[in-house]
């Protein structure tokens, strides 16, 4: 913890984890979703489900998913706002096995088509974990630009990745590696020090046994 | 930070001769990649936050439950009035806590310090002394980085999060660090600082967090008045020298040991204490229907 993780975050109330957490959990989906967010069912579960409504848990998805942060001052209007901005949403209640109390599962559809299924929790505090994308485990907060590579369980893909990294200079605070079998699909969760350029990411895709690449940019104009 | 004591802290003082906050700001900036100047600007946007939140307090607005809403208004009119047994100042930092706690509930922007339902003690304590004292707005800031260092020690000890530890975690600690912030800025010493700190923690301990509901109103709201009082009742024990028996950081282990003995009922939980009475029960099913 540091001293702004104590005093800190600016935000709109009431909640720090069901209201702030709720937002990022919003915000770093469309982030990851890199285009503008057509449509979202969201389906909330455990305490989110139970006490979502009174703490604008709801209010608080669809301000994150329209890009805003959890200080946005129109948080408690963004029902309006995405019918303004052409986002249509729907909620549902589920059971999600073994999580956090505080989670959600988010089916995102883009502009484009683009397709995103993204499991995530607030861990309280405002911090969030995303746990799981496109029904592959993931495990990472958010706070630092992340890559996430879902491509074929084979070897030597995971070198291409780092060494197109360390070539751009790219330092990799951290890495996870989950399969659902051997030699099926995998996926490679790398946070960076630094922001990585879209040609890189391409560059990624066109890689042979690579299926999907989502990144996560911290930068605003992203 | 790397400190896992504030008595870690208060040694370092005295060694250096350096003032508590800045002790607390140095390991700040070796830990992260801010800049000094940087990290005093970030500190200066929050308080900013803190009194444009307590400016746009709305005595008009209500919670989405209607369970919380304009009973800062009814505080500041009995001030006026000259009403209250606990006269000017006192009475303002009742008004401003509860104000705090109940823009927070109505989806104002606040600043969490520590959480969302503690955000009314330290702006409670801070503005309203800064409003009827002559300080520097820097000395203010730097009595946040001492809140913050003894919110730092907290977080590493025991827990700030009521799911966690009950609402001592919160409330409790937001005390604690309103507490050891205004031992600064009455030229108290590091000891006095952790002293007023543990004074205010000890008096909390065993608070339950046990919200109507589940939501973050009732009892938060109030719960900041009795955070930011009993602040300022601990900060004139230890200026006046009195000191924690037990040494401040056992008073924060203490209050580790209560949370982890504390039922999860008792835990945000809302299936304890306040919300399973026949009333908070009635008001839990209305808001379902
Ligand atoms: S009762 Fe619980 S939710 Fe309310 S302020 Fe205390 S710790 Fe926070």
């Amino acid at each position: 913890m540091n001293v702004f993780d104590i005093i800190g975050p600016i935000m709109v109330g009431p909640s720090s984890s069901h209201t702030a957490g709720a937002v990022k959990i919003g915000y770093l989906s469309n982030k990851l979703m890199g285009e503008k967010i057509r449509s979202a069912r969201i389906y909330l579960h455990g305490s989110f489900l139970t006490t979502g409504k009174g703490h604008g848990t709801d209010k608080a998805i669809i301000a994150g998913l329209l890009g805003m942060k959890p200080d946005d001052i129109r948080i408690p209007e963004s029902f309006e706002v995405a019918e303004k901005a052409g986002l249509a949403f729907a909620f549902e209640g589920i059971e999600l096995r073994d999580a956090h109390p505080n989670s959600v599962k988010l089916n995102l559809t883009g502009a484009s088509g683009r397709e995103l299924e993204i499991m995530a929790s607030s861990m309280g505090g405002g911090n969030i974990k995303i746990f799981q994308i496109d029904g592959l485990d993931a495990n990472f907060g958010g706070d630092l630009p992340t890559l996430i590579v879902h491509n074929q369980d084979r070897p030597g893909l995971v070198t291409e990745v780092t060494a197109m990294l360390s070539q751009k200079s790219i330092n990799i605070a951290t890495m996870q590696l989950y399969r659902s079998r051997r030699g099926g699909d995998a996926v490679m969760v790398l946070e960076c020090d630094q922001e990585i350029s879209k040609a890189s990411i391409s560059g990624l895709q066109s890689l042979d046994g690579i299926r999907k690449v989502t990144y996560l940019s911290l930068e605003e104009s992203a | 930070m790397s400190f896992k004591a504030l008595e870690e802290i208060v040694n370092i003082t005295k060694k250096t001769d350096r003032p508590f906050w800045e002790v607390v700001l140095a390991e700040e900036l070796s830990e992260s990649q801010q800049t000094r100047a940087e990290a005093l600007a970030k500190m200066e946007n929050l308080y900013q936050a803190m009194k444009e939140a307590d400016q746009n307090y709305d005595s008009l607005l209500k919670s989405p439950s209607r369970l919380v809403g304009g009973d800062g208004e009814k505080i500041a009119r009995a001030i006026e009035n000259g009403t209250m047994i606990c006269g000017d100042f006192i009475g303002r930092v009742i008004a401003k806590a509860i104000k705090m706690g109940e823009s927070n509930a109505c989806m104002k922007r606040i600043v969490a310090a520590p959480t969302a339902g503690s955000c009314g003690v330290i702006p409670a304590v801070l503005l309203t002394y800064a409003e009827q004292n002559e300080i520097d707005e820097m000395r203010i800031i730097e009595a946040l980085f001492v809140a913050a260092g003894i919110g730092e020690i907290i977080a590493h000890r025991a827990f700030i999060a009521g799911a966690t530890g009950g609402c001592q975690a919160e409330i409790g600690s937001a005390s604690a660090m309103a507490a050891g912030a205004l031992a600064y800025l009455r030229d108290g010493d590091a000891d006095t600082i952790v002293h007023a700190a543990a004074l205010a923690l000890k008096s909390l301990l065993g608070l339950a967090c046990d919200p109507v509901a589940g939501l973050v109103e009732v009892p938060c709201v109030k719960r900041n008045v009795i955070g930011a009082v009993n602040a300022l009742t601990s900060v004139d024990m230890a200026l006046a020298g009195i000191r924690s028996q037990i040494p401040p950081d056992q008073v924060i282990d203490a209050m580790r040991l209560i949370g982890n003995a504390m039922p999860a009922a008792l835990k945000e939980t809302g299936e304890g204490g306040l919300a399973i009475t026949p009333t908070g029960l009635a008001i839990a099913k209305g808001l379902k229907e």
